[in-house]
């Protein structure tokens, strides 16, 4: 089963609960798509094997072949191309790499050429896969990163996908195939009101999904007042505690060092399965 | 000399538009005369790179001064080397700045920001 881990915000606990339920199912794979703050490797500390370029295509011009036509410049809608001066500007930060400048161009006067926007590593980390992406400073779109990190993701065991936070083109592009979403929230109203977005994404997508209460606090029951009214299942909390608080703050995994924890995650996984499978047949009988 | 002035009015005695890439208009001033026409900024509603475009539309209008509070740096490097002045502007009317600009006391927009790439005025 491929499950994304999912949090309208940052530090609501995402890689908290991705790395430890990595750690607690034998034989997952853990990806982190957070590409902008890979950071679960701090926790599962996987041993890299293998480390990769990513390219995308951009544009570059052939001196002395442009006439002047700008057919590049009205043809790119993210406006990555001007025409100062008899001669065409290119930004190649807002190149989404279509291609369609160089296809217009009727002298042949551009060209696609490679540009390194970030790297992808691949481990392991116990009998956990680790794959992590990391995009280069300054970079607006780590898409083509996350999409090179899932390429080569087959159906079958326990895949656990460390999503980024908020509701954009990144969280998008990592939910793509999943089988279950998992969305982690605060018990808090900002974290009830990034819990409601990014379910409102699960539903355009329309995969399953259960909710994590992070740092849950006794008597509080903002998010699951939430979750009860949309009739989603609230599969786990974790509490609000100190030791939690400080092995996380060390970079250490809960699952590791409070072994009831490990349990604890394992039957989260079985619960995604559940409610999945429950889905799946729900929706084959409409 | 024309003058470019982002705006949101087609009017001369009216307030100069606090965004370069997302104004609705340009007013294009005859620094002489005083004569003004109006361009639409097509960028205005541009998913992204408004500033680019907003850029091409001035340097194409043939104007070799812009007078804006505040431009982007992808805007910038498309209008300094198509010729186009950057001077800062400040309170007043357009017609007002203008004036100013030809007694020479406004000064060049040194303050070009990162951009406000990915976010939208709406």
């Amino acid at each position: 089963m491929r499950v994304c881990v999912l949090s309208g915000k940052g530090g609501a606990g995402k890689t908290l609960v991705a790395v430890n339920l990595a750690h607690s199912v034998d034989e997952a794979r853990y990806i982190d798509c957070d590409i902008e703050e890979p950071n679960g490797a701090i926790f599962l500390k996987p041993g890299i094997v293998h480390t990769q370029w990513v390219n995308v295509k951009t544009p570059q011009r052939i001196e002395d072949r442009c006439k002047g036509c700008r057919k590049c410049v009205d043809f790119c809608q993210f406006h990555a191309l001007a025409f100062v001066k008899n001669s065409v500007m290119i930004f190649p930060e807002l190149c989404h790499s279509c291609g369609g400048c160089v296809k217009v161009c009727p002298t042949g006067a551009l060209r696609e050429t490679d540009r390194c926007i970030g790297t992808v590593e691949k481990g392991k980390a116990g009998n956990t896969s680790f794959a992590h992406g990391i995009l280069s400073q300054g970079e607006p779109s780590g898409v083509p990163i996350i999409k090179h990190l899932l390429a080569d993701v087959q159906d079958g065991g326990p895949v656990i996908i460390d999503c980024p936070p908020g509701s954009a083109c990144t969280a998008m592009e990592s939910m793509e195939g999943c089988d279950f979403c998992l969305l982690v929230a605060e018990p808090t109203l900002f974290g009830v009101h990034n819990l409601k977005m990014v379910y409102g994404l699960t539903k355009v997508f329309s995969i399953p999904c259960g909710v994590v209460i992070n740092k849950a606090v006794p008597g509080n029951e903002v998010a699951r007042r939430f979750c009860k009214q949309y009739d989603i299942p609230v599969l786990m909390e974790v509490p609000y505690e100190k030791r939690i608080a400080k092995l996380s703050s060390e970079g250490e995994m809960i699952s590791e060092k409070i072994p009831q924890y490990r349990q604890k995650f394992a039957a989260l996984y079985s619960a995604m399965q559940e409610v999945a499978g429950d889905e799946t047949i729900s929706h084959s009988q409409r | 000399m024309k003058i470019a002035v982002p705006c949101s009015e087609k009017n001369i005695n009216g307030p100069i538009y606090q965004a370069f890439g997302r104004a609705p208009y340009f007013l294009i001033v005859d620094s002489e005369s005083m004569a003004y026409e109006s361009i639409d900024n097509a960028a205005m509603n541009a998913g992204g790179g408004a500033g680019i475009q907003a850029a091409q539309i001035v340097a194409d209008s043939g104007a070799e001064v812009l007078i804006a509070p505040r431009c982007g740096q992808n805007a910038a490097n498309v209008l300094m080397p198509a010729g186009v002045k950057l001077m800062k502007a400040v309170s007043g009317t357009i017609a007002e700045v203008v004036d100013l600009y030809k007694q020479g006391k406004l000064e060049t927009l040194e303050d070009v920001h990162a951009g406000h790439h990915g976010q939208r005025l709406s």
